[in-house]
């Protein structure tokens, strides 16, 4: 069984010695055999063999150049940063109530993480004539979550069919909203339109009317964490009669999205197309723009705010990819933690805040990570990687050969067999519902009893081991203040 | 005074006692009795802060802002002085009378000043006067180091001081004072030792809140207000609660039950099923998320046309309210109310979220327009207990 | 009467489901032993059929008119009436291999190694929830009513 389960063909049964045979260089750690193995023969660890220990030329580096000079070519990888930065989540602790204020008990209390993104006014105008006050100003179109957490966007080319729909299935169930990233989007999957959110991105992959009209929300893709300044690309073979179609592009051609929006060379070409899309769909749904993590995010995310967008989505550089390469992935932008401080206190010294929802991504792992991330002034979550894992990933890395064994970044109809969308999507629901009962308890712990309120609630975030600087631009006391 | 000058920040938290009343038919009375109220609730504090505010306490100056600020030398007083005479005309300058009260010790320079804005300069800033005399107070207490302003109302005032609460009403000499509403509190700091400017209430213009609880949400709400001007220098979580009753009642004139429902709002699935008004309770919470005041408060609102007594969305403090003819009271505790008004008409337990309102009931005349709602009157709950007979 | 359904769309070919089959209806019950020690193999009852990446586990469908029922001449095959599957009775079996010839969709087996006719599925009675149901990885088969 093995045998037939591996893309990679790792294993091979011989007849002749009736033996199965493994050839351990092309093993790339994706658990396949393992988990499937009836009598759990299998395992899987580091191959041994060690260059002399050099902290600066290590294996790794070595094992690099052999490969670029053997080729020539780009390193290509998948999924996100995976060198050891430092992860600034691990150095923020949270608060609990005790004494001088009660905590609550969400199991007996009301817990509300409802939440709604979009663009909201400074102030309400009120009609008095009549027996009672109404509403005279209309609310900007908003997205209703019933949980802060969204799933990242993903495209269709980049995973199968099969994980689209374990998304918008679960998606839908949960009250949430899912990203079809620049895949464009299936048509068998419009039913599924108002919990989903389309992406415009710089290759316009699959933009025609009834892609803008099925959505919930629209995202202009200027950036991504895991590869800022580049566009996307989908390798040839991921290129299938499907995607082609979904996408308006020859089948089999490597789908190359380029580096900028060619008609977004300046931030008032941005508030152009904002603003088309905004007369395109009549006003009815939000606009979000997304960027990756880099040094003036600060300023870019004001600058866009002014030209229109509801919806601020920043991406961190532990954001995943289908395929990026290896040296941008790894080097190129900043970490989310600094971004989304600076964004968040930018925005609100110029008094703009409530203008746009800020949406962050980028390598949240746990109910933990989203929860600082709200501290911090975030009005949301995505997550991309960790709904990947839900679903079966194993993180090999390997998602560019198109081999996913376990159906997820593939679109060979034999492997994305492997994912059942029923299976999948309820692992996805137990997921967000566990995070989302977590970040209950520890909201109930510090004595809140509404999402509202953690919001950019600085005071509920200590640091440990970070310089001063470091906490300054947080906005974050020491521990023990 | 001591404050506390700490280079970081470190929030003061309010467990205590509060108690207050209005005559809504403009009556004024001694500040004697206010002092009578809190002092039956002494168990709750622990002497390190006390204060009062009364209304209609300078009938002769009320065209003026009396301005209430504390010093901690000659020094401070100078400086804010100059930056007073900058753009106000101070009309009379004294010291706030007081007496040797035992357990008040080492007070700080304590001067009031009736001023009113000066007209050219106005005119050139563009501002409303309002405005004007906010930003003066939050420069003073930001810039001037030993400096507190803390009353800035019309015929109104704060007083406050480390001890407990009938010890500062003695060293203030309230029972000379006359006003028709009275509001005071006596605090249990968790921090010690407090300072002067510490106690509550709060005041901005001619709010004045006093609070019981703490604020979990402190941190939001001090950046939310943060956003539009005000600036947090006190120390003490109550300040939001100020601020943000000028930003909504001041400033964005929404009508008094519409801003408690800002700061306590029904939970969603409430929402979700109003009949009426479920788009506007919606759009409310939508819109000022960064204004929902979280964790246990029970607080009163004082201001010239009224008083307003609010509990968190859980009621996770006590208040009590009692009517007695054309009296309204609202305390922490029954205690409180039974001292100074041992038969009231009726004593209830106001909701969650929803507000108790007591208002005068002359005209409104000025031009200071607290806009209200004509929903049917809130406060005719069910009684938990009535008491008829003569008080 | 509850039966097994197949889901191809879902169907990876692991073959898992013959492997546990396999064991289930040895006498040791255990993977290892059921493989290597026990002589002759068992045979799993259900059938993996593949084309391509098509591909789904074959297993006696329980018929409401059997052929192979007709076909029997020991009457070895038979229904039972309690859960309505039609059971192999194997001391009863003759070998004569009619049942395979006339089964529409090629489910019996033969036994070579034993000669009698390998067994047909049994719905695991006894069990529950039949095993290849349990352990398919990917939902491919269900049991339903129907």
């Amino acid at each position: 069984m093995c045998v037939r389960q591996c893309a990679f063909e790792g294993h091979s049964y011989d007849p002749e010695t009736d033996e199965v045979i493994s050839r351990e260089e092309v093993c790339v750690g994706c658990h396949r055999c393992v988990t499937l193995c009836p009598t759990n023969a299998l395992t899987v660890r580091r191959n041994p063999l060690d260059f002399r220990p050099n902290a600066n030329w290590t294996a790794w580096a070595i094992r690099n150049i052999f490969k670029q000079a053997e080729t020539g070519g780009v390193l290509l990888t998948g999924m996100g940063n995976d060198r050891p930065y430092p992860i600034y989540w691990d150095h923020l602790l949270l608060n609990a109530s005790q004494v001088t204020n009660p905590s609550i008990d969400p199991l007996r209390e009301p817990m509300e993480l409802r939440t709604y993104l979009g663009r909201k006014t400074e102030r309400l105008e009120l009609d008095y004539r009549g027996e009672t006050v109404k509403l005279k100003t209309q609310l900007p179109p908003q997205l209703k979550l019933e949980t802060p957490i969204l799933f990242s966007a993903m495209s269709y080319g980049a995973i199968s069919y099969n994980a689209c729909e374990s998304l918008a299935r679960a998606a839908e169930a949960l009250g949430i909203y899912y990203n079809t990233g620049e895949g464009g989007l299936h048509p068998d999957l419009y039913k599924y339109g108002k919990n989903t959110i389309v992406q415009v991105a710089s290759g316009r992959f699959g933009v025609h009317k009834e892609y803008l009209d099925t959505a919930a929300a629209i995202e202009i893709k200027i950036g991504q964490g895991a590869k800022p300044g580049i566009g996307g690309h989908l390798p040839g073979e991921k290129v299938v009669e499907e995607v082609s179609k979904t996408r308006m592009i020859p089948k089999g051609t490597d789908a190359l999205s380029p580096a900028p929006q060619h008609d977004i060379y300046s931030i008032e070409d941005l508030r152009m197309l904002i603003f088309a899309l905004k007369e395109a769909t009549r006003y009815t749904k939000p606009i979000s723009v997304k960027i990756a993590a880099v040094h003036n995010s600060a300023a870019i995310a004001s600058g866009m705010v002014r030209a229109g967008a509801d919806i601020i989505a920043i991406d961190g550089f532990r954001g995943g990819t289908g395929a990026a390469p290896m040296v941008i992935r790894d080097n190129v932008g900043i970490p989310i933690e600094f971004a989304l401080a600076s964004v968040d206190q930018r925005l609100r010294d110029e008094g703009i805040r409530h203008q746009a929802s800020i949406v962050v991504a980028g390598g949240f792992r746990n109910s933990a990570d989203i929860f600082k991330a709200i501290a911090l002034g975030a009005d949301a979550v995505y997550i991309g990687t960790s709904a990947l894992i839900a679903m079966g990933c194993h993180m090999c890395q390997k998602c560019y050969t198109g081999k996913c064994n376990w159906g997820i970044a593939t679109q060979d109809p034999y492997l994305s067999k492997r994912l059942n969308p029923e299976i999948a999507s309820e692992r996805l629901i137990n997921l967000i519902h566990a995070w989302s009962h977590e970040i209950k308890e520890m909201l109930g712990g510090m004595g809140i009893n509404a999402i509202e309120s953690l919001r950019g609630n600085r005071l509920a975030l200590r640091g440990v081991g970070l310089t001063d600087t470091e906490l300054e631009i947080l906005g974050v006391l020491p521990a023990g203040r | 005074m001591t404050r506390i000058n700490r280079k970081w920040f470190e929030k003061d938290i309010s467990g205590c006692s509060l108690t207050g009343f209005i005559c809504e038919d403009g009556k004024r009375v001694s500040g004697e009795t206010i002092i009578r109220s809190i002092a039956s609730m002494n168990e709750r504090s622990n002497g390190l802060g006390g204060g009062f505010a009364g209304y209609g306490i300078y009938p002769e100056m009320k065209e003026f802002y009396a301005f209430h600020i504390m010093f901690d030398d000659g020094g401070a007083k100078e400086e804010t002085e100059k930056i007073l005479n900058e753009s106000l005309i101070i009309e009379l300058q004294e010291k706030i009378p007081t007496r040797k009260a035992k357990g008040i010790h080492n007070p700080p320079l304590l001067m009031r000043y009736f001023a009113k804005v000066d007209e050219n300069r106005l005119f050139e800033r563009e501002i409303s006067e309002e405005d004007h005399i906010i930003e003066t107070v939050m420069k003073i207490n930001t810039s001037v180091r030993g400096a507190y302003v803390f009353s800035s109302g019309k015929n109104m005032g704060a007083f406050k001081a480390l001890g407990f609460p009938d010890e500062v009403g003695r060293f203030y000499r309230l029972e000379e004072y006359e006003g028709y509403i009275w509001i005071g509190h006596g605090r249990f700091p968790t921090n010690t030792p407090g300072w002067w400017g510490g106690a509550h209430p709060f005041t901005l213009l001619d709010f004045a809140v006093v609070h019981n609880g703490e604020i979990s949400s402190y941190g939001i709400n001090k950046r939310y207000l943060e956003m539009f001007g005000y600036r947090c220098t006190l120390m003490t979580d109550t300040e939001v609660m100020a601020y943000l009753f000028d930003l909504l009642l001041r400033r964005h004139r929404l009508p008094v039950e519409i801003a408690c429902m800002a700061l306590a709002p029904p939970a969603w699935r409430e929402i979700d099923y109003r009949d009426g008004d479920m788009e506007l309770a919606k759009a409310i919470r939508i819109t000022y998320g960064g204004a929902l005041v979280n964790g246990p408060f029970a607080i009163l609102l004082g201001h010239k046309k009224g008083l307003i007594g609010l509990n968190d969305r859980l009621k996770l403090r006590p208040l009590v309210a009692a009517r007695k003819e054309n009296t309204l009271y609202i305390a922490s505790e029954e205690s409180g109310i039974r001292e100074i008004c041992p038969f009231p008409d009726r004593v209830w337990a106001p909701k969650a979220g929803e507000p108790v309102m007591g208002w005068l009931k002359e005209e409104y005349s000025s031009e200071f327009e607290l806009p209200r709602t004509r929903v049917p009157d809130r406060e005719k709950p069910k009684s938990v207990y009535s008491v008829s007979g003569v008080c | 009467m509850k039966r097994i359904f197949i889901k191809e769309e879902f169907c990876i070919g692991c073959r898992l489901c013959e492997i546990y089959c396999l064991v289930e209806h040895s006498n040791s019950k255990d993977i290892i032993k059921a493989f290597k020690k026990e002589n002759p193999r068992p045979l799993p009852r259900i059938i993996v059929e593949e084309k391509g990446y098509l591909s789904f586990g074959l297993q006696c469908r329980h018929c409401g008119e059997p052929p192979c029922l007709e076909a029997c001449m020991s009457g070895a095959l038979h229904r039972d009436e309690r859960t309505g599957a039609i059971l192999h009775n194997r001391d009863k079996c003759v070998g004569c291999w009619m049942c395979i010839m006339v089964c529409p969709y090629g489910a019996i087996k033969r036994d070579i190694n034993g000669k009698k006719v390998a067994s047909k599925c049994d719905l695991c009675i006894g069990r529950g929830l039949p095993i290849c149901v349990e352990k398919c990885p990917n939902q491919a088969l269900i049991l339903k009513e129907g």
